[in-house]
């Protein structure tokens, strides 16, 4: 076993990729790493894997890693890295891929049941209703 | 029957290995007109040559077809051969079966297929050419440059010092540019203005130039060689003739407004030279300030002038000259920090952009070299860089590298931590390029020995918290989002065509790309050149690029300027549109579409002639000609119909 | 002026404040709108799949009833659905292909919806549309002297294609209040995000990001808080109190709808308030400064 990681051209262009490309309709190709998606984010001190090194992984590849991060769960939607990319990468897209990568294999992400009783009473639709929308397929 | 030579490359395997070219010989040697056929490996080599040369003698050839790669690379090469044997280079015709078939091909059968009709149809061409002689233009000898920073100077001085008389036009009062507003310059940390101003000086004395400060072009007419130009002198309301540059009206006049020499930190008065060494040391009054304009009372600088030099009443004046050569310098303007309102651009008055910190830190800028930020005065102790600021942003300000930043801002933290011992620079950068001699030297040591902390990432925002800047970033190398309270943050803008470029380039007839700066012939082989012929590029205009890259430029279009000047007069070529003066009806049709003026109307014999010169045989005018009057000489219908005939047969 | 009134569930339920006091401004304003006869959930939070079209079904239900209206402009109040609804048009005008496959999945409408024939409008562009003067004439509490903060959250400003004004640097809330008479305080955080629908899952992200956004307006010498978005408004006004009970430091500062703020300006009837909905409870400060 080797502690590298390693990257194939095989790796680079998998399925996985490409069908992450079709949900998502982004072209992560045009990203030159400028971190500026982490740097506005609002939730990135929660997120295990930020923005930018996100989309570094789905250009290498390793999505089977990124399916395992809780980083598109933390995303809120708020798009400011979508307005703040130069390059006009549509990250809160590749986000919501990654989300439905997730989805459409497992049907849904976490336990609704799990919601604080007490929140719940008070929260508004909208807050319920956008939680599920990203959380269950 | 013209007797017509084909002689087809196999340009090693370039052609050969899609091309039959055995068959191709076959098949055509018996088409009507060729009277001799040869292939051979390299054709532009000299052996190939000197093939094509015996041959034209041997076998009395009147013109060849020469099947190889595009034009615009060999056409030339044979063109001159063929003259050494006295064909007429106009009947040497080039079939492109290479670029246009071998290239982009893979079935051998159509391939061979297509070469056999290219080098038909040139064949029907070549049977109708004619032999054609260049059209001789005279040159005058005088440029006109327009532009008085370095790349300016650098090429005015070129030329008068080669012994020609040179026009420099200047928009400012002085001369200088850009370049005499800088601090010091990487990578050696020679003063600017030190290694400006000797050259300035030269400048404004030098014999053979001409300076005309505070003008701009106003119009112009003619062609290479033969530029007749309009140069607009605003007015100074100041006669220079009388003024000796004493300096009493600038003392004595009570109205200060923002220098815009010193990117508005500094004062200036309303009758100003933008700084102490300006070259013509003269100064001008701006009316829009003057309080004598805006109330009618004041006068003060008429009262105290010992030489009776200020004059109310000047007006614009215009000179009409006639140039050769055209030597565009217009330089580059900073992109406003107000467009970038993420980094507080326009609101936070301690957000500056780099230019304006070059006046911070110049010895003769407003503190003196001192650095202090602009809101109090105060030393800033943190201060934080951020570099591609517009630039390399397609998607919101510039695509493209701005090309200096890098290393000026290198050089700014590093000027900084020399003045400031205990502060502490830090610059965000996306790369940092650092391509030049010396360059990546100077970068070490600012990282080594000046302790300047690079993050590598972009700031995300900035604003005002007490009198702290705080900058927002991430440094993508350690992962990390990261927050600097700054003092002072220097924004390194995007650099673009000084203002006005559109209406210039509009105005010359030359073309800008869709960033704005000028575009040169060809990127790589005719980098000082624009597309029109004697209008010549240097500087930023062209493309961002620092004072050495500059400078080299700005000699090498000298260069380019002299190259036309070492020559008595100029060939034309004499492939132009002209007109059959029986079949033309004076209708005027072309005049309306030609875009180079190359035609007028003959009122005493009702017919439309055209200037040979000014004619670049676009072939607008022969599209448009209603009678078929307008024919391109060697492109004329008939020839164009046999062509295509020759393409579609069978 | 005559325009469809879309309003969304949370405009009927928990953002009663929010309905209210902009139907009474509206009117006071001299527009009527009228509420869409039928309409249903928005989809909220816009799906930004491209293969999933299913998910505009919802959004595009509403818009061909708003079509059926036959007026061209559907005001939405609540910017969840202004951004659903809006972005829902972006992604589907000139697509034949796609609003094809969305007819084939919606039996009970009829109208055909093409993209381009109802205009989604919020209500700080609709109040710029009838005019900052006429507001400033409608206002009465002309020397309240409030200090304002405006919040404009993310669903007005983003993505490019559907913002109201500059992502980076927008002004209409603080023109609006400007004409209104108030004192605006700009603060850095007025357009970052409030952790929106993850206080479901993951309420630390809100806490944190309403500290810093409150922190910032109080620090800022701001008297309130005045913004559009319900999901904003419980994160910001609710959270605040969560904020406090861990650390007593913390500064609350009331939260307001912008139009409450501006019915009271215009000294409509204060009833239309149910300040019991408030978790800050902004009266104090409303007396102080004499709008109640």
């Amino acid at each position: 076993m080797t502690k590298n990681k390693q990257i194939s051209s095989h790796r680079i262009s998998s399925e996985d990729v490409d069908q992450l490309k079709d949900i998502s309709g982004v072209n992560v190709y045009a990203c030159y790493q400028c971190g500026n998606c982490s740097s506005a984010c609002p939730a990135v001190e929660f997120m295990d894997i930020p923005p930018h090194q996100v989309i570094r992984m789905v250009q290498l590849g390793f999505i089977d890693e990124l399916v395992k991060s809780e980083t598109p769960w933390i995303c809120a939607a708020c798009i400011t890295c979508t307005v703040k990319c130069p390059r006009g990468v549509d990250i809160a897209r590749v986000m919501e891929g990654l989300r439905q990568l997730v989805l459409r294999s497992d049907f849904e992400h976490g336990n609704l049941c799990d919601i604080d009783e007490k929140l719940r009473k008070k929260l508004p639709q909208i807050a319920l209703i956008g939680n599920f929308r990203k959380t269950i397929l | 029957m013209k007797k017509i030579g084909v002689f087809v490359c196999h340009c090693g395997i370039n052609i050969a290995s899609t091309v039959d070219i055995p068959k191709l010989v076959e098949d055509l040697k018996n088409y009507p007109g060729v009277a001799y056929i040869q292939d051979y490996k390299y054709m532009c080599s000299d052996p190939g040559q000197t093939l094509v040369k015996e041959k034209i003698k041997s076998e009395k050839l009147d013109a060849i077809v020469v099947a190889a790669c595009s034009p615009t690379l060999h056409e030339n090469t044979f063109r001159m051969a063929v003259q050494t044997v006295d064909m007429n280079p106009y009947n040497c015709e080039i079939a492109n079966i290479r670029e246009q078939c071998s290239w982009v091909h893979k079935n051998i059968t159509e391939a061979t297929e297509k070469a056999k009709r290219i080098i038909k149809s040139v064949v029907e061409k070549a049977l109708l050419d004619e032999d054609l002689e260049p059209v001789k233009v005279p040159v005058t000898r005088k440029a006109l440059v327009l532009g008085g920073g370095i790349a300016g100077i650098q090429s005015a001085l070129s030329i008068a010092n080669s012994g020609y008389d040179v026009i420099l036009v200047e928009r400012q009062s002085s001369i200088g540019g850009r370049m005499a507003q800088l601090s010091e310059t990487f990578p050696t940390l020679d003063c600017s203005q030190c290694i400006l101003t000797p050259k300035m000086v030269d400048a404004g004395q030098h014999e053979n130039i001409r300076l005309m400060t505070y003008s701009e072009l106003e119009d112009i007419s003619g062609f290479v060689g033969n530029f007749k130009v309009k140069i607009k002198q605003k007015a100074k309301y100041v006669n220079w003739d009388k003024c000796t540059g004493c300096g009493l009206c600038i003392e004595k006049c009570p109205k200060k407004v923002p220098s815009e020499f010193d990117q508005g930190l500094g004062k200036r008065k309303a009758v100003y030279t933008p700084f102490p060494q300006a070259v013509p040391n003269k100064p001008v009054i701006d009316c829009e300030n003057c309080t004598y304009f805006k109330t009618g009372k004041c006068r003060l600088c008429e009262k105290v002038c010992p030489f009776d030099a200020i004059d109310f009443n000047e007006t614009e004046s215009f000179i009409e000259e006639e140039v050769g050569a055209i030597v565009v310098a217009t330089g580059y303007d900073v992109y406003p920090v107000l467009n970038m309102s993420e980094y507080g651009g326009g609101k936070i008055p301690d957000v500056i952009d780099g230019l304006t910190f070059e006046r911070i830190l110049s010895a003769s800028g407003p503190s003196g070299g001192e650095v202090r930020r602009p809101s109090d005065g105060k030393i800033p102790k943190e201060i934080v860089f951020i570099k591609c600021v517009g630039s390399r942003d397609p998607e919101n300000h510039y695509p493209y590298c701005s090309k200096i930043c890098c290393m000026y801002t290198t050089k700014h933290a590093m000027l900084y931590k020399h003045r400031v011992h205990d502060g502490q620079p830090y610059i965000f950068y996306m790369d940092v390029r650092a391509g030049g001699k010396g360059y990546e030297e100077f970068y070490q040591r600012a990282q080594e020995e000046d302790k300047v902390v690079f993050l590598r990432g972009k700031v995300s925002k900035v604003y005002q918290d007490d009198d702290k800047v705080v900058v927002c970033g991430i440094d993508t190398l350690s992962g990390s989002n990261v927050e600097i309270r700054a003092d002072l943050v220097v924004l390194a803008m995007a650099i673009r065509p000084s203002k006005g470029i559109e209406e210039l380039a509009q105005l010359l007839k030359i073309s800008i790309d869709q960033n704005g700066f000028l575009t040169e012939a060809h990127p790589k082989l005719r980098p000082v050149e624009s597309l029109s012929a004697g209008i010549y590029l240097a500087g930023c205009a062209q493309a961002p690029k620092d004072i050495p890259d500059t400078v080299a430029q700005a000699t090498a279009t000298a260069a380019m300027v002299l190259n036309l000047f070492s020559r008595e007069y100029l060939l034309h070529e004499p492939i132009i549109t002209g007109v059959d003066e029986e079949l033309c009806s004076g209708c005027g049709l072309c005049i309306a579409v030609c875009p180079y003026d190359a035609r007028k109307t003959n009122r005493e014999k009702g017919v439309v002639e055209v200037n040979e010169i000014l004619c670049e045989a676009c072939g607008a005018c022969a599209a448009a000609c209603p009678s078929g009057a307008a024919q391109q000489r060697n492109f004329t219908d008939t020839q164009f119909s046999n062509m295509v005939k020759a393409i579609l047969a069978e | 002026m005559q325009l469809s009134y879309y309003p969304g569930c949370t405009l009927k339920t928990d953002a009663k404040n929010f309905e209210k006091s902009a139907l009474a401004v509206l009117e006071h304003l001299g527009v009527s709108v009228d509420e869409l006869a039928d309409w249903y959930c928005c989809g909220v939070c816009f799906s930004q799949t491209r293969d999933n079209l299913m998910q505009q079904i919802a959004p595009v239900r509403t818009l061909v009833k708003a079509k059926e209206s036959g007026n061209r402009q559907l005001l939405a109040l609540c910017t969840m659905c202004y951004n659903t609804l809006k972005r829902s048009i972006e992604f589907i005008k000139d697509d034949a292909e796609k609003m094809e496959t969305i007819h084939q999945f919606m039996d009970l409408e009829t109208t055909q919806f093409y993209g381009n024939e109802v205009d989604v409008v919020d209500i700080l562009t609709l109040i710029k549309q009838i005019g900052l003067e006429k507001l400033k004439n409608s206002i009465v509490k002309t020397d309240a002297g409030l200090k304002i903060a405006s919040y404009y959250g993310c669903m007005l400003l983003r993505p490019k294609e559907i913002a109201i004004d500059s992502p980076d640097d927008p002004v209409i809330m603080e023109e609006i209040l400007a004409s209104a008479g108030c004192e605006n305080v700009y603060f850095p955080f007025r357009t970052e995000c409030c952790g929106s629908y993850q206080i479901v899952n993951e309420p630390e992200i809100v806490k944190d990001r309403t500290r810093k956004i409150v922190g910032s307006a109080v620090k800022n010498g701001a008297d309130l808080m005045v913004m559009l978005c319900p999901l904003c408004y419980f994160n910001l006004d609710e959270i605040q109190q969560d904020i406090q009970k861990e650390d007593k430091s913390f500064q609350t500062i009331p939260v307001l709808y912008i139009t409450q703020l501006l019915a009271l300006l215009m000294g409509l009837k204060p009833d239309i308030h149910d300040f019991s909905l408030h978790s800050i409870d902004p009266r104090p400060v409303l007396k102080m400064k004499g709008l109640l």
